[in-house]
């Protein structure tokens, strides 16, 4: 008994064709947009696509971006696999933050290499922490981790405003900034390291995060589909009766999961603060966790995916700001507007599109689908 | 090959006829020049195995699906169907094999949902209820209309699905596997009422593949196989065995050929178990039982009497309230042992619902091949998982238990209900245990894979495996268990040598009657 709309669509189709119609219909109403407030469309995402991709600055910004968006996407899809919806991601990046400037205001005198292990660890323990709590008071009490991770949020804020306020802040300052990390404990940037191999990079905040980034996102695919514990939390997200037949423990797979994406979140700290700021601020997180969302929901959860969308909203991100320098009737809320076009379009209505498609491809017939049974 | 008879001269025009009804899926022909035809005020049945396109011919006559090509003619006019809006106007009504009723609210609210009549509701509701108690009073088909319909047991939840189509004015009836849920007693009820039906003038269509409904209800009999009808008879002229033969496209045997036990050592003992639900209910109470290697025990039982849980109990997903369970020399409840443990003991479980619990199917084949052993250490060292041994492993079993189609990367959800049930079969029984636990190892499952799940559970109970097996087909467990179990509101309520046991005796048994007063 299938009613209808319950079709499926090939593999590439759900894959690639879906997120691109996605994003063209995304592009379609930003154009009108643009044209509504009397500029050209074309020239306007000609200026976007230049200003994201057309000079060494602007890849360097645009991968600087991709970065936070990588590892705030790949902290969504964790505990998506796992059955959970992590919105919390914003609030486990800023708590991340705070254990990676500790560890650099205080360690950032051992050598460089020591340190970044530590740094890693210090942003990974905090976000961990900070997820952690969402986490037990899902798998022990059973209260939505969608509510308690947005609540997380506003408590990380208050959190990080009362410590950089009261108790981080640099002597004689008047800003609540911490004060600044030693060199020592700094990313070395994507011209440093180019450099090194003789290599010529303009100046971008781009850092070595990026890398650890990818990282991240090979580690996370291993985790999920090469081993045993990852194919457990997988079976107790998708299947949570398939779960206890198996012997699954679905409250640890909870806790785990939401463990391993705050520790993910925490990472941000690693780019934003190590990488560009060199000290700790209010709110360098920016939005991220939350885009994050829209980027692990267009990359299906998969890290190969969400590197392109990763990549994608990085590109829109520098692409945006660099529109807004150069037409005078797009401002910067413009910008944010075109950027929620897509996330929109991508992420909560990432099905518009799906019933039209499946029926084309039922009239259409097509090799791919081939139902064993009815 | 469909050839329907000629209607005489002057009788009403068939209530539905299908003329050379074609559909693809991609590359699938779900159904083939379909050609079919209903004499009105009938029962006539659709029997076929799972994919033989019953299914997706009644979603055309309902309208969720369109055909490729082919008319369809209701009372003799030709009726274009786009929506199931217009079947319903076409005088067409549907009772799916899962409701589609709101649980929270009253029978009639039910019944008005989607005919609301108007904006008053009161109005409507006024109206509908005087409408249904005269329906109610024509047909027998008495529902308590002011009752949360999530109260009510599915026997009289399925009427009200018949009574919301006789509603809105349905004159040919469909019933999608209507026993599915039901007790035997029910089903026979159901029977009764649909007989009543067609003698008041309705036709009723019922699409099932099991053989004893068709024989026990229907007028006429449509088999399909692969999409095409393959036969049109009188129901009163086939028999079981032709019927299966049909659907199948060979001689299948109905019942598989059983050697006398040799019961071994006690296995598994269960020690006065007791349960209670979250609500405080009984579930279990005091139930005791040994297994022996080399015999089946089969639990018979109205759904819903306790079977299900004692499974879980005996599988540890859930812990009794009190009691032992001994495996290996070891009370398994006081050890606090789980699944995982259990299975290391030699412990393999069938669930009874494979596709909540036995399968998680969005994964592929492969995948599922490891589930609830994916810990061991042949699929990989320390925490890794190697899916080229799993994948070809998987791929072996398939060959062994007959899995079609061969893929080991297809997801679970694509294949049929009967290859499904033959993957877990296949990793339970791969596991070698010493004692299986099964449930309703045949649920959905084709007749042709029916034979082979029973000839295989009989090959393991020769080779020295105690098996215990919950089914709500009586059948089964009469043609297969050597000792039989009655459960009745969580007890065992009375035992049965399996040799001999009479059908009407355990059935008394099932519904409560105390033993010597049958």
């Amino acid at each position: 008994m299938k009613p209808r709309g319950a079709r499926e669509l090939p593999g590439w189709a759900d894959w690639a064709l879906l997120p691109a119609l996605n994003l063209v219909l995304a592009l379609l109403i930003a154009a009108a947009v643009v044209a509504l407030v009397g500029e050209s469309p074309l020239q306007a995402f000609r200026l976007m696509a230049r200003g994201a991709f057309g000079s060494q600055e602007g890849i360097g910004y645009t991968l600087f971006y991709t970065t936070d968006f990588l590892f705030t996407g790949l902290a969504v899809a964790v505990a998506f696999h796992a059955g959970h919806f992590n919105i919390g991601g914003e609030g486990q990046a800023y708590v991340g933050g705070l254990g990676i400037s500790l560890a650099a205001l205080h360690l950032g005198h051992w050598p460089f290499w020591i340190f970044l292990p530590t740094a890693i660890a210090a942003g990974a323990l905090f976000g961990a922490a900070w997820a952690a709590i969402p986490a037990w008071l899902q798998a022990r009490r059973g209260s939505h981790i969608v509510i308690t991770t947005i609540m997380m949020n506003f408590l990380a804020s208050a959190l990080m405003t009362y410590l950089l306020v009261n108790v981080l802040i640099a002597p004689g300052q008047q800003s609540p900034e911490s004060a600044p990390f030693p060199r020592g404990a700094l990313m070395p940037s994507a011209r440093a390291l180019l450099g090194d191999v003789g290599l010529h990079f303009t100046s971008t905040p781009l850092n070595l995060s990026f890398l650890i980034a990818l990282g991240a996102c090979a580690l996370v695919w291993l985790l999920l589909w090469r081993t045993k514990w990852g194919f457990a939390l997988r079976v107790a997200g998708a299947s949570p009766g398939a779960a206890a037949y198996a012997g699954i423990s679905p409250g640890a797979a909870t806790i785990w999961a939401m463990l391993i994406s705050g520790a993910l979140a925490g990472c941000v700290g690693l780019n934003e603060l190590l990488g560009s700021q060199h000290n700790l601020i209010l709110d360098f997180v920016g939005g991220a966790g939350f885009v994050g969302i829209a980027v692990a929901l267009m990359g299906r959860n998969h890290p190969l995916g969400i590197l392109a969308a990763a990549l994608l909203f990085g590109a829109l991100y520098q692409g945006g700001s660099e529109l807004s320098f150069d037409m005078p009737h797009v401002n910067r809320d413009l910008v944010v507007a075109i950027q929620g076009l897509v996330v929109l379009l991508c992420g909560a209505l990432e099905g518009l599109l799906r019933a039209p498609l499946a029926a084309l491809f039922a009239r259409f017939g097509n090799r791919d689908r081939a139902p064993a049974g009815d | 090959m469909t050839n329907p008879a000629e209607a005489p001269a002057g009788a009403p025009p068939p209530a539905l006829e299908l003329l050379g009804v074609d559909k693809r899926f991609g590359p699938v022909h779900a159904n083939r020049a379909v050609s079919l035809r209903v004499a009105a005020g009938t029962v006539h049945a659709i029997i076929g195995e799972n994919g033989a396109g019953k299914s997706t011919l009644m979603n055309i006559v309902f309208g969720y699906h369109q055909a490729d090509d082919g008319e369809i003619r209701i009372h003799g006019r030709p009726a274009r169907i786009r929506r199931p809006h217009d079947a319903i106007e076409a005088g067409v009504g549907m009772v799916h094999q899962h409701f589609m009723l709101v649980e929270a609210f009253t029978t009639l609210e039910n019944i008005v949902l989607g005919a609301e009549g108007g904006l008053r509701l009161a109005d409507g509701l006024a109206g509908a209820r005087a409408s249904l108690e005269r329906l109610a009073a024509d047909y027998g088909l008495a529902v308590p209309l002011d009752r949360p319909v999530g109260e009510l047991p599915v026997g009289l939840q399925q009427r009200v699905e018949i009574l919301k189509a006789l509603h809105r004015g349905a004159s040919l009836l469909i019933l999608d596997e209507p026993t599915a849920m039901l007790t035997p007693g029910e089903a026979d009820q159901l029977f009764a009422l649909l007989r009543r039906l067609r003698d008041e003038g309705k036709t009723v269509l019922l699409v099932t593949h099991k053989l004893r409904e068709v024989m026990a209800v229907s007028d006429r009999v449509t088999v399909m196989r692969q999409g095409a009808v393959v036969a049109d008879l009188d129901t009163r002229s086939t028999s079981p065995a032709e019927l299966a033969e049909k659907m199948v496209g060979r001689a299948v045997q109905l019942q598989v050929e059983r050697t006398p036990s040799k019961p071994g050592a006690v296995l598994l003992e269960a020690r006065s178990l007791d349960l209670r639900d979250r609500h405080g209910i009984a579930r279990l109470r005091d139930v005791s039982f040994a297994l022996h290697a080399g015999e089946i025990v089969g639990i018979a039982g109205v759904a819903g009497n306790g079977q299900t849980e004692l499974l879980e109990v005996l599988a540890g997903m859930r812990r009794p309230d009190a009691g032992e369970i001994h495996l290996g020399g070891r009370d398994l409840v006081s050890c606090g042992l789980g699944p995982r443990e259990r299975r290391a003991l030699g412990l393999a479980h069938v669930p009874e619902d494979r596709l909540a619990a036995g399968l998680v199917g969005a994964f592929p084949a492969w995948e599922n091949a490891l589930l609830g052993y994916h810990h061991r250490a042949a699929y990989g060292t320390g925490p890794l998982l190697s899916p080229s041994v799993a994948i070809a492993e998987c791929g072996r079993r398939m060959e062994t238990f007959d899995v079609r189609p061969r893929l080991p990367r297809l997801r679970a959800s694509a294949f049929s209900g009967g290859n499904q049930q033959k993957l877990v079969l296949a990793r339970e029984i791969e596991s070698s245990p010493s004692v299986l636990l099964v449930g309703q190892p045949t649920r959905g499952v084709d007749i042709g894979a029916i034979e082979a799940i029973h000839r295989r559970l009989l090959q393991l109970r020769d080779a020295g495996k105690a098996l215990l097996l919950v089914s709500v087909e009586l059948d089964e467990i009469l043609g297969l268990a050597d000792r039989i179990l009655v459960m009745h509101d969580g007890a065992i309520v009375g035992e049965r040598p399996g040799d001999g046991a009479s059908e009407r005796e355990i059935g008394f048994l099932m519904a409560g009657g105390r033993p010597g007063s049958a």
